[in-house]
Parts: C-alpha cells; sequence; structure tokens
C-alpha cells in the first residue's frame, strides 16, 4: 500500500511543480482526444439519430452492428490504421504515420461507433416520446433530426463523454500509429505503458492518478456548462 | 453564455497547442526497447540535433516489428540487435549497408533465493539445461525480438524442445523487455535480458544475475539505412548522417560516456 500512498504523492509533487514535458504530454493527449470526440461527434450523433428515426430495410442489421463495433479493441483499430497509412499502405503518400493526426484518426474509428450507438439509443426514445408533435408541425422523419437532436443536447452529451472517456484512456491503437516518440507523439497513456516497461511503477501509477484527474476535470467541465445552460434555458 | 464563450476559447486554445512548430527536419529510427529504456538515446541524441540540425524521432518497438515496420518504409533508419536478420535484411534490398554500432551483453536474472541452484555459471547453455530439468520457471519475450532470438539460439544449443513446454515451465509473455521483467519478478521465475535494461530497470525486487559472460551471451547492435530505391520516401542523406555520427567519433565517444550507477551501459565498437 506504501505504494499507492507514494504515487499520490508524487503525483501530485508532480502536477505542483509543473513541469514542463509533463505539462506537453497533457496538452497533446487533451488535443488529440478532444479533437477526435468533436470528429466523431459530428459523424456519430447524427449517424445515431438517422439510425432511430429512419426505417429501412436492414436498419436493425446495421444497428446491431454499430452497438457491436462499440468492442472495437483499440489494438486492432491501430493495426488497420497503421496498415492504411504505412509507406506501404494506401493512404502511405499523406505521410501521417507517426504523428499526432494518425492518433487522432484511430480515436476517430474507435470512438465513432460509441457515440453513435449511445446517441440512437437516446433519439430513439425521444423520437417516440415527441413522434406526434413532430409529425403534427408537418416534419418528415429525417427532416426531425436537428429538432431531435436539439433537444436531446443534455444527454447526448453522456455519449459524447463515453466516447471521451475511451479515447482518453485508451493505449492499444495511439501506441501502434504514434510510435510513442518522444515530445511528437507521446501522450498520457502511452508514458505509463513507457514507465511501467522501464519497471517505474510508482512514476507510471502517478502519471495514472494525473490522467484520472484530467477525465474528471473534463467532464466536471462538461457537466457545470450543461447545468449552467439548462438553467438559463428554464429560467 | 460568457461559460460557454470560455469553454470554447479554452478548448480551442488546448486544440492548436503543439501546431505551431517549425517544421524542422526529422528523421525517424526504428529502433528497440532496450535502447530507449536504458535512457541512452535521450542520453546521447540532443548532441546529434544540435550538431546536425536534424530531429531523430524515435520508434522504440521489439527488433522484429522494427524490421517489419522498416520494410514497409515506415521509417529511415533501423538500429536493432539481431545481426542474422539485420543481414538478411540487408540482403533482401531492403536496407542499404550494415554498420556495427556497440555492443552489451545479455544476462540471466533470478530471484535471490536461486532455486534452480544455477548463481554463477558462466556457461549459460548449462544453465538453461539446468532450468529446464529441474522446471523452474523461465520467462521468454517469446516476440521475435533481438533478446527472444538470441535466447531462441541458446536453447536450441541445449537440443530442449521449449515449445513443447510452453506454458508449463516456460512461459512466452509476448512482450517487450520491461513488461517481460515485470511478469517474471511476479512469478519469481528466471528471465534473460539485456545489460542495459537491467541495470536500468526500477523494479529489480530481489532480483540479481545469475548467469553472465559467456561469450554467447554478446549481444550486439547494428545501423542501417533503409533503402531509398525500395521506398522514395527515405531520407537517406539525413538517415546516413545520423549513422555516420553514431559511428563516427563523436557518437562513439557519447555511447562510451552514457552510465548509470557508474556502470557502463553500452560499449562502442563501430569500425573507424
Amino acid at each position: 500500500m506504501q505504494d499507492f500512498a507514494s504515487s499520490l504523492h508524487s503525483s501530485f509533487g508532480m502536477i505542483l511543480s509543473g513541469d514542463a514535458q509533463l505539462w506537453a504530454i497533457v496538452l497533446l493527449s487533451l488535443r488529440v482526444s478532444l479533437t477526435a470526440v468533436m470528429i466523431a461527434s459530428v459523424i456519430g450523433l447524427p449517424l445515431g439519430a438517422f439510425l432511430a428515426v429512419s426505417r429501412f430495410r436492414g436498419r436493425q442489421i446495421l444497428v446491431v452492428m454499430i452497438n457491436a463495433l462499440m468492442g472495437l479493441p483499440p489494438v486492432v483499430v491501430g493495426l488497420l490504421v497503421y496498415l492504411m497509412l504505412s509507406n506501404s499502405g494506401p493512404l502511405g503518400v499523406l505521410q501521417l504515420l507517426y504523428t499526432p493526426t494518425a492518433m487522432i484518426i484511430a480515436q476517430v474509428v474507435l470512438i465513432t461507433p460509441i457515440i453513435a450507438a449511445l446517441s440512437r439509443q437516446i433519439i430513439q426514445v425521444l423520437d417516440a416520446e415527441y413522434d406526434e408533435q413532430l409529425r403534427s408541425i408537418g416534419l418528415s422523419r429525417l427532416g426531425s433530426i436537428p429538432v431531435l437532436l436539439w433537444d436531446g443536447r443534455y444527454n447526448l452529451l453522456t455519449a459524447v463523454l463515453a466516447g471521451f472517456g475511451r479515447a482518453i484512456a485508451e493505449v492499444g491503437a495511439v501506441i501502434i500509429v504514434g510510435g510513442n516518440i518522444n515530445h511528437v507523439t507521446r501522450v498520457m497513456t502511452t508514458s505509463i505503458a513507457l514507465e511501467t516497461s522501464k519497471g517505474n511503477l510508482e512514476l507510471a501509477l502517478a502519471l495514472g492518478v494525473i490522467l484520472l484527474l484530467l477525465a474528471l476535470i473534463v467532464n466536471a467541465a462538461v457537466s457545470f456548462i450543461g447545468q449552467g445552460a439548462r438553467q438559463t434555458a428554464y429560467a | 453564455m460568457l461559460r460557454r464563450i470560455s469553454f470554447t476559447v479554452a478548448i480551442m486554445v488546448i486544440l492548436s497547442v503543439g501546431k505551431g512548430h517549425a517544421d524542422k527536419p526529422f528523421i525517424i529510427v526504428q529502433s528497440t526497447t532496450s535502447t530507449q529504456n536504458s535512457g541512452l538515446l535521450d542520453a546521447i541524441l540532443p548532441e546529434f540535433e544540435e550538431q546536425s540540425g536534424i530531429e531523430v524521432r524515435v520508434v522504440a518497438v521489439g527488433t522484429g516489428q522494427a524490421i517489419r515496420n522498416a520494410t514497409n518504409g515506415d521509417g529511415d533508419v533501423l538500429l536493432v540487435h539481431s545481426k542474422p536478420s539485420e543481414e538478411s535484411f540487408v540482403a533482401d534490398g531492403w536496407g542499404v549497408q550494415r554498420f556495427d554500432v556497440m555492443y552489451n551483453d545479455f544476462v540471466i536474472v533470478g530471484p535471490a533465493d536461486d532455486p534452480a541452484g544455477i548463481a554463477g555459471r558462466s556457461d549459460v547453455v548449462a544453465a538453461l539445461s539446468e532450468m529446464a530439468k529441474s522446471q523452474t520457471v523461465f520467462v521468454s519475450r517469446g516476440d521475435d525480438s533481438g533478446t527472444h532470438k538470441a535466447e531462441q539460439r541458446l536453447w536450441s544449443e541445449t537440443g530442449i524442445d521449449v515449445n513443447a513446454a510452453s506454458g508449463t515451465w516456460y512461459r512466452e509473455t509476448g512482450s517487450g523487455m520491461g513488461a517481460t521483467l515485470n511478469t517474471a519478478i511476479g512469478m519469481q521465475a528466471y528471465v534473460m535480458t539485456d545489460r542495459a535494461t537491467w541495470i536500468s530497470f526500477g523494479n529489480k525486487d530481489d532480483y540479481q544475475i545469475m548467469v553472465q559472460g559467456d561469450p554467447r551471451l554478446f549481444n550486439q547492435y547494428g545501423a542501417i539505412l533503409v533503402n531509398p530505391d525500395k521506398h522514395p520516401n527515405v531520407k537517406a542523406d539525413a538517415g546516413q548522417a545520423f549513422i555516420d555520427w553514431l559511428t563516427g567519433a563523436d557518437g562513439q565517444a557519447a555511447i562510451a560516456a552514457y552510465q548509470i550507477d557508474g556502470q557502463q551501459l553500452f560499449f562502442p565498437n563501430a569500425v573507424q
């Protein structure tokens, strides 16, 4: 138990000391995962809503597939993106391998199904509730997507946060496509993996505590914004 | 409203961080975990970067994976430690030429109570045979890395078929050196490691070096420029400049100067 206590202690020490390298890693983690979440939301939210309201043959199969893709193993995503971006791969000319962009791409692939599947569920419930009203004001099924997305925005935040949680915590994909290059593609999770492999377990755990704090801060900030906005909305 | 604006601003600041870097020339070096985990590259690269203005980006994986990545053209220079694989990499046309850079040696480490009674041995093949006979747990990298390949060569000299014992006393982690050391220590098992990783390893518990000094434990590192004829994107000039520096007087001196706890980790032996 001494390990935990001293790790906790040294993690606060690291935060307080304002270690420049640590901050660079923290900011890169945030930059990669927040960008991935934004892109995945732009794709996933409308996709989820579309699956919730549309009626077409094969829709159920698509829903099951997207639900299953929530369980995509990060290391498989990393491998697929690596094979695409490798100089021997179809997108090698873009020269994106071992850059933060490659890490963003991998995380987008990983979390878009999560955001799509969860928002499909949320919008479907809303749609069932407001179906008659939406039809009575003359909106078609697809036309009601923007209204439903706007109306469900606070619940949809949870879907987005689930995506963020997966992205920021994930190591298997980013270590393959990013290469864990110091000062270039080293993020919190790959640093933790590296320090563990160096046998610096205390430092690794301390970094883990900081990562957890980071996730906590982002979640708190989002729920704070959500609360504030909700109050103004109903005032 | 103010909240939302400040939130958006904060996000934009975070997203823009680090994007403003000037595009400094850089090369990608596919290397092994031992050169990175031991801290060697962190110690010597700044000197090269300052002299040449070329940034060196290191991807540290096992030798097997490093060679595969280089074969795909995902790197400019290969810095690894499995001479037979390196030579076939060059022979197959993927690399231009192989240069000796430095060496150290492998050691077998084990728990202080030494259940197989091999402490102090210098005949590594006899020590491995002893372990197999007493069925003491031995942890292997099992990941096609340079260390794994060296270990397999030693086992083949014992005439023991470790694959048949896989999962019993012979356990393959399929992981990097550090992860494998952590696993072995957790199981109180013997494990073969390169000396550099061992000296710099932070979670040694009561483990000690049991077997060392056998010439068969020699561990040679080599550098190869990935062939630009195969992969036109290879930065041949910058990559070769790095190899020239590594094998030249300055690089060799930097390698020799790197120490942990007063112990030298790598011994330069480039042909000059």
